[in-house]
């Protein structure tokens, strides 16, 4: 039986923070919360945990600081949870360096995913470490820099592979629209939305079945795109 | 008796004139008969009691003329320094009204109340500084002398045989609080004199000889203390109106003052205004201005406007009306107002000129029944000779060739009508016809040159001898003389009635464009359409320069809303001169005695409830500041002012409305929104309690209430995201984060976040290839559309199917349809299904919120939402969005 996952809940909500710890299974989870942004920062740095769910509103320090902070020694999953409308502090926070976010409220088995999700990428346990990210039909061979889709190779011009292989080194997880537009077009062009527009869009049109009701490629509005696993 | 009743309105003015007193100033005035009596002394020696009372005074302006006695007392007083500047080389001192307004002491002394101040200040005359100092609230002493209150001025030079430039109205002197006269005996101030004490020695003997005369001082003196007696006496009547002692409100008697464009014009007034006050009666100046008096000279007119505007200081009711009777003009005037009495200058003509002419004193005196007419008497004739009608009497070189060859065609057909033995008699009637044909089309000069030629011409063609000049019959001298008479006649009756008629033509243009101007007004909904459209008729219509000036609602400075000269409210300080005129709602800049060096007239749009706007107007050569124009400006100010308020009126009614329905709308919310939160909540608790209670729950029943409150709580999710969104649209809180977005990645987004609502449905997605980017807030936006989806899919039955599609629907629109196949809208709802809880029947899970959200987002982009019932069945929503002019570079690489 593996160990426990060390949680670390920083939310300032008492509600939260029992709801938190009645979802996660007690065998699975090990739980330690902090109530103030500081307090967070330190039980990051000694209690040494596995993952991060970080609450924004926080009333000492901005969570987005607490972010940037912990972001400074540690490369811990961090998950941001906040609510529906502050598109502007998420992708604040995710830029910081926090790896997903989660909208209040959320369900238990959305939940349990993220944090799946995170834990698989931090510990390497996903395909990047292999070479090959799968999702549904879609097979991205990273090393060999070849995409199929349902068994047959297609053909992407280099900027749709860049985006689609920094999606692929994430799996399940969002990347802003400026770190998007940083890897691949330098940091000079992080204004420029609409060129991801373009290309997602006929990204879309090679690897979903319906491009307008899109399963693997999801746009998250205001904030930026997540290629869908499992 | 009916008539003593008092009159509410005289009642309710009185009480109102008390009201605005108590806001201002209060006057004293140290009066005197003349200078040395030792006014300014007097002045200063109260000051120094004053301030031992521990007032704040300050000694504004004070000439001391070098008298030590004076200056001495000028000590430990705080006096304001003078403001010196040059004029034409000259260092000028004046009285600092600018700082004195800025320390805003609660006394001060300003000395000369009939001063002239230099040209460029702001005021004319000392005593509107005063009376600026009074509006604002600051108390003032002053001193004047007895010959310069303006009724008095004419008594004053007459005795004295000095001219009085420098007056003050007696309706200021009225308005004091208190007046204190300061008086010595003449012998005494004969003996200050001589001892230097008043004037420097070497001016003393002149003084003494002139001015300061015996006869005169006891004159001035007489005059001085009945005018102190006067005002005790006004003071009492005062005391009895208040004391409830109502005979006052019994006869009253009114003067009418006749102004007539000549010398005695001021005369008339101030004798109307002495007169008027000694019988404690209401004054009004007239003036008619008449075709008789079309060729008056410049000066004489100017000579009528100075009575006017002086009638005007003396706190007299100015009327000025047009018609061709003066004298009828005149009686109309005074009966429509109960005029007791009026007064007519008469000036001295040449008994000739009476007789042949008339004389509209005599007239007046002949028809004016039960009136009283005083008549006045002046010494100056009028200024000008009246060349009646010979100034309109162009002369041109056309007119004087016509005359020529007219006459010669007269001789042409004379000399054939000779021939044939026609009588000499008949040809005079020929050249009879031509004359007064010449006569009636041409002026004097004309009728007299035809007149000329066609004696000439009979008599060197048709009287023998033949082609001579000599006359053997005397009888031809008076065939010419006849001739020329009819001529001249005809001559200046055609003239007459050539003005006439053009007087008409220009008072019916103006009654028309008046006329017009008061239906835009009436028809305009807006104050800058109403001033645009007067500006424009004044322009046009009127040939004036003219301008609006109106407060700016939240910066409160006064600025043009519209004008027909252009930027000329930025030259010198005309803007400074239209915001006096607004605060003060008195006529302001050229023309009047305020700021007069200003380039135009400032007119303040009052109304009822305050000044509107001022109404600027800058005559030009064409058209300058006379009587006419006066009135009309004067006329289309109140009308304007009327409109403007009304158009203010009815801006606060829909204020008030809008108000209202928000109020009721604010209610109808707070109303739904307890409820709707409270029946989740009621249902959550009451579940989660039995839950508590009972904790061997078979484990099926468990589950569904557990399902319940999950259900419950995104209930009361959804309505809080809400009402949320509603409020911050509502608040235009939104800060709209616009980037470019593709409508496919918008549609699957939100398709994507109703998923788990579609449940079993089929959703059809058709999206249109290679459709523009637009610019849109991608959160909103797909906010908007889960709205409509979600609405879609809460009013159809669980498997009815959904359909999306977008599409160019014309090249800068594209369109997002969202259809289904249920029981559609109620019909004529189509457009209510938007507003704020609009619901569809009962308990539809909805807020009653969603597509009001949709339409304010849309609306915030620039777009909009409508719904339709489709032919086939279901309702179909079109959500359309703007397509922005140019795309965004494409992307490189």
């Amino acid at each position: 039986m593996a160990e426990p996952v060390k949680v670390l809940v920083i939310d300032d909500e008492p509600p939260i923070r029992r709801l938190l710890r009645a979802s996660l299974p007690e065998r699975e989870y090990e739980l330690a919360s902090a109530e103030t942004g500081q307090q967070g920062v330190r039980m990051a740095a000694t209690g040494n945990p596995d993952i991060i769910l970080l609450d924004l509103g926080l009333p000492d320090i901005d969570g987005v600081e607490v972010a940037r902070q912990i972001r400074g020694w540690s490369e811990v999953p961090i998950i941001v949870l906040s609510a529906r409308g502050k598109e502007a502090d998420k992708v604040l926070a995710l830029d910081a360096g926090a790896d997903d976010y989660l909208t209040k409220p959320f369900g238990v088995n959305e939940l349990l995913a993220r944090i799946r999700v995170a834990l698989r990428h931090s510990r390497r346990e996903d395909a990047t470490s292999e070479g090959v990210v799968e999702s549904g039909r879609l097979k991205i061979d990273l090393s060999a820099r070849r995409v199929f889709v349902g068994g047959e190779e297609i053909r992407l011009t280099p900027n749709e592979y860049k985006l689609l292989s920094l999606l692929a080194r994430h799996p399940g997880l969002v990347l802003t629209h400026k770190q998007l537009l940083t890897e691949a077009w330098g940091p000079a062009y992080v204004a420029e939305t609409h060129y991801l527009r373009v290309y997602m869009a006929q990204l879309r049109h090679k690897i979903e079945e319906d491009p307008a009701r899109p399963q693997l490629l999801r746009t998250e509005p205001g904030v930026g795109y997540r290629l869908m696993v499992d | 008796m009916e008539r003593q009743r008092p009159d509410p309105d005289a009642l309710l003015r009185s009480l109102q004139k008390e009201e605005e007193r108590k806001k201002q100033g209060k006057l004293k005035v140290f009066l005197g008969m003349c200078a040395g009596v030792g006014k300014t002394y007097a002045m200063l020696s109260a000051a120094h009691e004053q301030v031992g009372r521990g007032l704040n005074l300050l000694v504004g302006y004070v000439e001391t003329h070098g008298r030590a006695e004076t200056d001495a007392l000028l000590e430990g007083l705080n006096v304001l320094p003078f403001r010196y500047f040059k004029h034409k080389g000259v260092q000028i001192k004046e009285f600092d009204l600018e700082t004195a307004l800025k320390k805003r002491p609660n006394l001060i002394l300003v000395d000369e109340l009939a001063h002239t101040n230099a040209p460029g200040s702001r005021h004319t005359k000392r005593w509107q500084d005063v009376e600026e100092l009074l509006n604002s609230g600051i108390d003032v002493h002053t001193t004047v002398n007895v010959q310069h209150i303006e009724s008095l001025v004419d008594v004053v030079s007459q005795v004295t045989g000095t001219a009085i430039r420098e007056t003050v109205p007696d309706a200021f002197i009225e308005r004091a609080d208190e007046i204190e006269l300061v008086d010595i005996p003449p012998q005494e101030l004969q003996q200050r004199l001589r001892e230097g004490k008043v004037y420097q020695a070497e001016r003393v003997d002149q003084a003494l000889g002139g001015f300061f005369r015996t006869g005169n001082l006891i004159a001035l003196r007489e005059l001085a203390l009945r005018r102190t007696a006067d005002r005790v006496d006004a003071q009492m009547q005062h005391y009895r109106d208040e004391a409830g002692v109502h005979k006052l409100w019994g006869t009253r008697e009114r003067v009418v003052a006749c102004v007539a464009p000549n010398k005695l014009a001021t005369k008339v007034v101030r004798a109307a205004a002495r007169l008027a006050g000694s019988l404690h009666a209401e004054q009004i100046a007239a003036f008619v201005a008449s075709d008789r008096q079309a060729n008056l000279s410049e000066a004489n007119r100017l000579m009528a406007e100075e009575a006017m505007n002086l009638a005007e200081s003396l706190g007299m009711e100015v009327v000025r009306a047009v018609g061709h009777d003066i004298v009828g003009e005149i009686l109309r005037i005074s009966t429509e107002r109960n005029a007791t009495m009026v007064i007519v200058g008469k000036p001295v003509k040449p008994r000739w000129r009476e007789i042949l002419f008339g004389s509209v004193v005599d007239e007046l005196i002949r028809r004016s029944g039960e009136l009283n007419v005083q008549v006045i008497t002046g010494e100056g004739e009028e200024a000008t000779p009246p060349s009646r009608l010979a100034s309109r009497d162009k002369v041109s070189v056309r007119s004087i060739v016509t005359t020529i060859v007219v006459t010669g065609l007269a001789t042409v057909v004379s000399a054939a009508m000779f021939r044939y033995a026609l009588d000499r008699a008949n040809l005079v009637m020929m050249y009879l016809l031509t004359t007064a044909f010449i006569a009636s089309r041409y002026g004097r000069t004309e009728a007299a040159l035809a007149a000329l030629l066609s004696v000439a011409s009979f008599d060197f063609f048709f009287v023998p001898p033949r082609f001579t000049f000599s006359v053997s019959d005397s009888e031809y001298l008076f065939t010419f003389a006849v001739m020329l008479g009819v001529a001249l006649l005809i001559s200046s009756l055609s003239l007459q009635m050539r003005y006439q008629a053009q007087a008409a033509s220009e008072r019916e243009a103006r009654a028309s464009a008046l006329y017009s101007l008061s239906r835009q007004l009436a028809e305009s909904r807006k104050k800058e359409e109403l001033a645009i459209a007067t500006v424009r008729k004044l322009h046009d219509t009127f040939g004036v320069d003219a301008a609006i000036f109106m407060k700016r609602e939240h910066t409160g400075s006064l600025i043009p809303v519209a004008k027909s000269m252009s930027h000329f409210e930025k030259q010198g300080n005309e803007l400074a001169v239209a915001e006096w005129a607004y605060s003060r709602q008195q006529k302001a800049g050229l023309g009047t005695t305020t700021l007069a060096g200003a380039q135009a007239l400032y007119v303040p749009l009052s109304s009822p409830r305050g000044s509107v706007g001022v109404l600027a107007i800058k005559p030009t050569d064409r058209h300058p500041l006379d009587s006419s124009l006066l009135n009309l400006v004067e006329t289309i100010a109140t009308g304007l002012a009327l409109a403007v308020e009304r158009t203010l009126l009815a801006k606060e009614m829909q204020d008030a409305r809008v108000e209202a329905e928000a109020e009721q709308l604010r209610s109808a919310l707070l109303s739904t929104v307890s409820h709707d939160l409270r029946t989740p909540l009621t249902s959550i608790s009451g579940v989660a309690s039995l839950l508590e209670q009972d904790p061997d729950m078979p484990k099926d029943k468990r589950q569904e209430m557990a399902r319940t409150i999950r259900e419950e709580s995104e209930r009361l999710g959804r309505l809080v995201r809400n009402l949320l969104d509603m409020s911050r649209l509502e608040a235009e809180a939104v800060e709209m984060n616009l980037e470019w977005q593709s409508v496919e990645e918008l549609v699957g987004s939100a398709i994507n976040r109703v998923e788990s609502l579609l449940g079993g449905r089929k959703l059809e997605v058709q999206i249109e290839p290679d459709l523009p980017l637009v610019k849109i807030d991608s959160v909103l936006l797909e906010q908007a559309l889960v709205n409509v989806l979600e609405n879609a899919c809460r009013h159809t039955p669980p498997t009815s199917p959904v359909n999306v599609s977008a599409m160019r629907l014309t090249p800068n629109k594209v369109g997002i349809v969202v259809t289904d196949e249920g029981p559609g809208i109620p019909p004529g709802d189509e457009a209510r299904i938007f507003e704020k809880f609009y619901r569809k029947g009962e308990a539809s899970g909805g807020s009653g919120l969603g597509l009001a959200i949709a339409r304010g987002i849309l609306n915030a982009h620039g777009g909009s939402v409508r719904a339709a019932n489709r032919p086939s069945g279901g309702a179909s929503f079109t959500i359309e969005l703007p397509v922005p002019a140019t795309q965004p570079e494409a992307p490189h690489g």
